[in-house]
């Protein structure tokens, strides 16, 4: 921004004395926003994950957390097992009607604003699982915002499903961002 | 031999007659129990010093509704001294599905009971627990029988999950200190998949412990049921994932048995290579997780190297990285890249240099040894009594190893040692599993000296897909391949159990056929199962913090517990 020979001018409105020669090309001394999307921000870039990780996909997830792909890139590595703890409810592998209700607990203990990632496709939809004690998709108890196919998915995949989500945050578009607002525009 | 067969005709002779009668053919030894003389028959299986049967290896139930006896119930034994194998099978009437319990005589009958229980319906009498352990409770009606819907699911609701009776009552021990129960599981960052244990504490003792498991039923034996056989090869993959070639390859070789076909040799040579590399893979998740839960990171990070290289391998040869299904019944479903040696080479330069530094940071750390010498010690007769097998029996000094006792893809031509330590407790399977890294890439190394050129299919079109190139052009491929896709190939109708060393012991998969294109039945022996029976029983008079250091010792992965 700015011509590089002339002492900086602030882009930002409402502050006409602000003269701040000590400040690099482009560098506001504040911005508005709204608080909102300030802490979206802040949110989607420290998600603290809680890998409920039951079969298969739990493997795969260590692959995820590992230094080869390593999620801390992604800053969404601070794994955490208290669900009073973390913001993200990785579901990894197949849900049975045995495990479901401990699903939903840890679900409901997860302080807001929460988020759910289903990994693999037996969460998803339950998989080649089409059997008598298998849950068919966790979306039958949890919201899911975002669901990452594969059985299991590659760590890739799984990254690539946790930038999605961080995209959703931004955008405002994960299931409990829109709960808010449609009890915001509900007056409530 | 004779001298068995003596013995055996001896023991018959104190039954009355048509209790205890052989059945002729069959892959091994098998005896029609009348279920009145099973107790004692038990009995003197075990006495008996020309028999041994001291190792129950697996019971299951089987349900056949057209006979007038609808259920059966199968045992498994052998023994550890001589190459002997036995299969008992108790018919028991659909109106009074009752079988006298063997636990008094092999307690590894414990959760094997508990389980033909809970999917055929067959009450044990004299069991001291018996009650369901992979259905939820909620659940109706007996899974496996042949008239159970399999997509008939029920639901289970938070408040029926269930504490045992004895977590509920008062303990007064005279004592100042509090007594407690404290729940540990199904999600906890200690169990590593869904294990859940209930125990409860005297201060920081241990005095009771249970064990609930079922947490990943995923019905494996129901909808092997329903599926071809070379269908059923995705899903055994995901019995025990963490080493998903060896299951494959146990399968495998237990159907080509009943086939009584063999795998072509470069095939038997790329599934002994990619099984002992997959056996590295499973030691180093469980040698990483049990550090992990004692709090060193530093040793998993550096073992999960190796695997990631591992991966990389099996990506290669399949595009697959964990779930391969990379087997086929007669053989792979297509040949290794053409940079398979030199990938393999790489990695028997690397993986060594892991393990090295592995051991500099553990095997003599004295964190790591305090907190594992004489933690979890079980005596090798009580292993063998719970019917354990793999490196945490041979980590009590029972040198029992399948791929030496019964081998199998060529094992008795290769060498290697099985190695035994005497401690039997969490550091001896510490030890014996770092050793058994170690041998599998020495057999890796001769296995690939002997790789050669040919096919890895069988060229035998009741078995095996014929080329894809021959089922564009000739008519009579296409209708094979037509047939093998609907239908299914064609197993001779009996029964078989085919058994291999996996990563955790003996995985056995008993099957029967009826001679159509699906399997009538088949039952897997979990190794982790039986192992895993025991714990409740090893972490008493242990601390909190041990028990969690026994667990991840014994290496119980979820998915072939709970099937």
């Amino acid at each position: 921004m700015g011509d590089p020979g002339k002492t900086p001018t602030l882009p930002v409105q409402g502050n006409a004395s602000a003269r701040a020669p000590h400040l690099k090309d482009g560098d506001p001394a504040f911005l508005t926003t709204r608080m909102d999307a300030l802490l979206d921000a802040a949110r989607k870039n420290s998600l603290w994950p809680f890998p409920f990780g039951t079969a298969c996909c739990a493997i795969e997830f260590m692959s995820f957390m590992m230094s080869h792909y390593d999620i801390s890139r992604f800053g969404a590595e601070v794994v955490r097992f208290s669900p009073r703890q973390s913001d993200l409810l990785i579901v990894a592998g197949t849900v049975t009607d045995k495990m479901a209700p401990v699903m939903v607990r840890i679900y409901e203990q997860m302080a807001e604003p929460k988020y759910v990632i289903s990994m693999g496709v037996c969460a998803c939809t339950g998989g080649f699982y089409r059997a008598y004690h298998v849950v068919q998709g966790i979306d039958e108890f949890i919201p899911v915002d975002v669901y990452v196919p594969g059985c299991p998915p590659t760590p890739e995949a799984l990254l690539q499903g946790v930038v999605k989500l961080q995209e959703m945050i931004a955008r405002g578009e994960t299931h409990y961002q829109r709960a808010l607002a449609a009890a915001r525009a509900a007056g409530r | 031999m004779g001298d068995r067969d003596e013995r055996m005709a001896a023991i018959r002779k104190a039954f009355p007659a048509g209790s205890v009668e052989e059945v002729p053919g069959g892959d091994m030894l098998t005896l029609r129990v009348d279920r009145r003389a099973l107790p004692e028959l038990a009995r003197r299986l075990k006495a008996d010093p020309a028999l041994d049967c001291k190792l129950l290896l697996d019971v299951c139930g089987a349900d056949y509704p057209g006979r007038a006896e609808r259920f059966e119930v199968v045992y498994h034994l052998a023994s550890l001294q001589h190459p002997f194998r036995l299969r008992l099978k108790v018919p028991v009437p659909e109106s009074d599905p009752v079988v006298p319990s063997v636990f008094g005589v092999w307690k590894a009958a414990d959760w094997f009971e508990r389980e033909a229980f809970d999917m055929f319906g067959i009450r044990f009498e004299g069991h001291p627990n018996l009650k369901r352990i992979l259905c939820h409770g909620a659940f109706q009606g007996h899974a496996l029988r042949k008239d159970y819907d399999a997509g008939q699911r029920w639901l289970l609701r938070e408040a029926e999950q269930e504490l045992p009776a004895w977590a509920t009552e008062r303990v007064e021990d005279g004592d100042h200190f509090e007594t407690q129960v404290l729940n540990l599981g199904p999600s906890h960052p200690a169990t590593h998949g869904t294990l859940r244990t209930v125990v409860r504490l005297d201060g920081e003792l241990i005095t009771r412990a249970e064990v609930e498991i079922g947490y990943l039923h995923r019905c494996f034996e129901k909808m092997a049921e329903s599926h071809t056989w070379n269908q059923v090869i995705p899903y055994t993959d995901r019995l025990n994932y963490c080493s998903a070639m060896m299951n494959g390859v146990g399968y495998a070789l237990a159907v080509e048995k009943m086939l009584g076909v063999e795998a072509p040799p470069r095939a038997q040579t790329i599934r002994l290579i990619l099984s002992e590399l997959s056996r590295i893979m499973d030691h180093i998740v469980d040698i990483g997780a049990n550090l992990n839960d004692l709090g060193a990171m530093t040793p998993f990070l550096y073992m999960y190297e190796a695997r990631e290289e591992i991966y990389s391998l099996l990506e290669a040869c399949c595009g697959s990285r964990l779930t391969m299904s990379y087997v086929r019944i007669g053989g792979l479903s297509h040949d290794v890249p053409h940079d398979f040696a030199d990938s393999v080479r790489y990695l028997l330069r690397r993986i060594p240099k892991l393990i090295g530094d592995m051991e500099t940071l553990i095997t003599n750390n004295r964190i790591f040894r305090d907190r594992t010498e004489g933690v979890g010690k079980l005596s090798a007769e009580e292993a063998v009594d719970w019917g354990w097998t793999g490196p945490c029996l041979r980590s009590t000094g029972v040198a029992y190893d399948v791929r030496k006792a019964y081998p199998y893809l060529g094992y008795e031509t290769y060498d290697f040692k099985v190695p035994v330590s005497h401690g039997g407790d969490t550091y001896a399977r510490y030890l014996v599993r770092v050793e058994e890294m170690k041998q599998s890439l020495a057999l890796v190394e001769q296995a690939l000296a002997r790789l050669e050129a040919g096919p890895v299919i069988l060229d035998d079109h009741n078995v095996a897909l014929p080329p894809k190139a021959e089922v564009y052009t000739e008519m009579e491929s296409l209708i094979w391949h037509f047939k093998l896709i609907m239908e299914g190939m064609k197993v001779p109708a009996g029964e078989g159990y085919g058994f291999t060393e996996a990563a955790n012991g003996e995985l056995g998969y008993y099957v029967v056929s009826d001679g159509g294109g699906k399997p009538y039945r088949i039952k897997v022996r979990p190794p982790c199962f039986a192992i895993f029976q025991a714990y409740p029983h090893m972490i008493e008079d242990h601390m909190v913090a041990d028990a969690v250091a026994i667990l991840g010792s014994l290496n119980v992965i979820a998915g072939e517990l709970d099937r």
